[in-house]
């Protein structure tokens, strides 16, 4: 069982070090702006991280985990949202992380109230 | 030139990130993912922020890509420590490998 | 009062920086919510405006809590690096107990940031009348109060204590 963990992980590393080396992701509507083909391919590395995330999620053994996990993700979608802020030239895209990180620590708080008030094994 | 320092910032953040999440997935219970998980995604978070702030310079994503930054330093431990209360109130055991738990003995003398 | 107007240049500050390059239209609109935000938050952030006022303070927390605040850090990552990279994860972890001396509710909040974000520790409560808090730590090496107190707490107690008390 072990063995094939690491096998799964390390074709996961594999899959995404060829995807980096042949191109970089697209962008929908970019124009001409510098570093595209960097941060392009940056993307790629911030989506290994995001599926790593939802693992946690899908499979956490009790409900701490998961909100954990969702923290996590919300913090790195707000990075997410920075890349693409350079990348597309449309500076609304920063707007969108700030609202999120405000609204995203909220949320952890009232969750985490919700986790000391009761019991919530699953 | 600060575009390129602002790139090796970038690229930092994302592998800090990357090393964050690999340790959600493989360290044993709550308290030691949301260790690893806490630091290293919100330093690379922060480096991937000040990162665009190098690049765009003085404008309006810039400067809040600065005030964002100051924001996540400032919220983010906080939002740890209420999930690490919660967990050990709702009864959430330490791993069984831990060595001590001395908050557990303080609670029980209270009641 | 004074509590009023250390607020009303903050909300102002975070407003400017919201909605930079400042324009004359937005800077009146932010006077306007900076001045409403005031007058109904009162003095429910800023408990002691006199303590605002020493200079020295500021110097303080700028050149000798910051260096320390990011070296750390920068430690803590590479040490949280190591430990998930390696094969056969060298973890150790417990709860501890450990002392301090602060009483102010912004240098607890500001010690137990700090504690978070250093190598190893995160803080799980506070007991604000025995001066206690707990700590998890990845890799004890100290099981007793004072040793553990010595390599936690020490090092930002003493600049905090400067800079708030």
């Amino acid at each position: 069982m072990k063995i094939l963990r690491w096998l799964i992980g390390t074709l996961m590393l594999l899959c995404i070090a060829v995807l980096i080396i042949v191109r970089p992701l697209p962008f929908l509507f970019y124009p001409d702006l510098p570093h595209v083909g960097f941060l392009g391919r940056g993307l790629y590395i911030i989506i290994l991280a995001c599926v790593l995330c939802l693992y946690r999620i899908w499979r956490g053994p009790t409900g701490a985990d998961r909100i954990v996990a969702i923290d996590i993700l919300g913090i790195m979608i707000i990075g997410l949202c920075a890349i693409l802020t350079i990348s597309t030239g449309r500076s609304w895209y920063i707007d969108i992380g700030i609202a999120w990180a405000l609204q995203s620590f909220i949320g952890t708080l009232a969750l985490s109230k919700y986790l000391e008030g009761k019991g919530f094994d699953e | 030139m600060s575009d390129i320092i602002g790139l090796i910032f970038i690229f930092i953040g994302l592998t800090f990130d990357v090393f964050g999440c690999l340790g959600l997935v493989r360290l044993p219970d709550v308290y030691n993912r949301l260790q690893a998980a806490t630091k290293c995604v919100t330093v690379g978070t922060c480096s991937i922020l000040f990162g665009t702030f190098l690049i765009m310079g003085f404008s309006a994503p810039g400067i809040k890509a600065l005030l964002c930054m100051v924001f996540l330093v400032l919220t983010s431990p906080v939002a740890a420590h209420a999930i690490a209360r919660g967990a050990h109130r709702s009864g959430i055991k330490l791993w069984d490998g831990s060595v001590i738990d001395k908050y557990k003995e303080d609670k029980e003398g209270e009641i | 009062m004074k509590s009023r107007i250390i607020l009303f240049v903050l909300a102002i500050f975070i407003w400017l920086f919201l909605s930079w390059p400042p324009d004359y239209q937005h800077v009146i609109v932010g006077v306007l919510v900076a001045a409403f935000v005031a007058l109904i938050m009162g003095d429910f952030f800023i408990q002691r405006p006199h303590r605002l006022k020493h200079a020295s303070r500021y110097w303080c927390f700028i050149f000798s809590y910051l260096p320390t605040f990011l070296w750390e850090v920068i430690k803590a990552n590479i040490d949280v690096a190591y430990r998930v990279l390696h094969p056969r994860l060298p973890i150790n972890p417990g709860i501890v107990r450990v002392k301090t001396r602060l009483k102010s509710d912004t240098a607890l909040t500001f010690l137990a940031n700090s504690i978070t974000l250093t190598p190893g520790t995160l803080s799980v409560d506070i007991d604000r009348k025995k001066g206690v808090l707990y700590v998890h730590w990845i890799d004890v090496k100290e099981k007793d109060v004072e040793p553990a107190t010595k390599i936690i707490v020490e090092r930002f107690e003493k600049i905090l204590k400067k800079i708030f008390d």
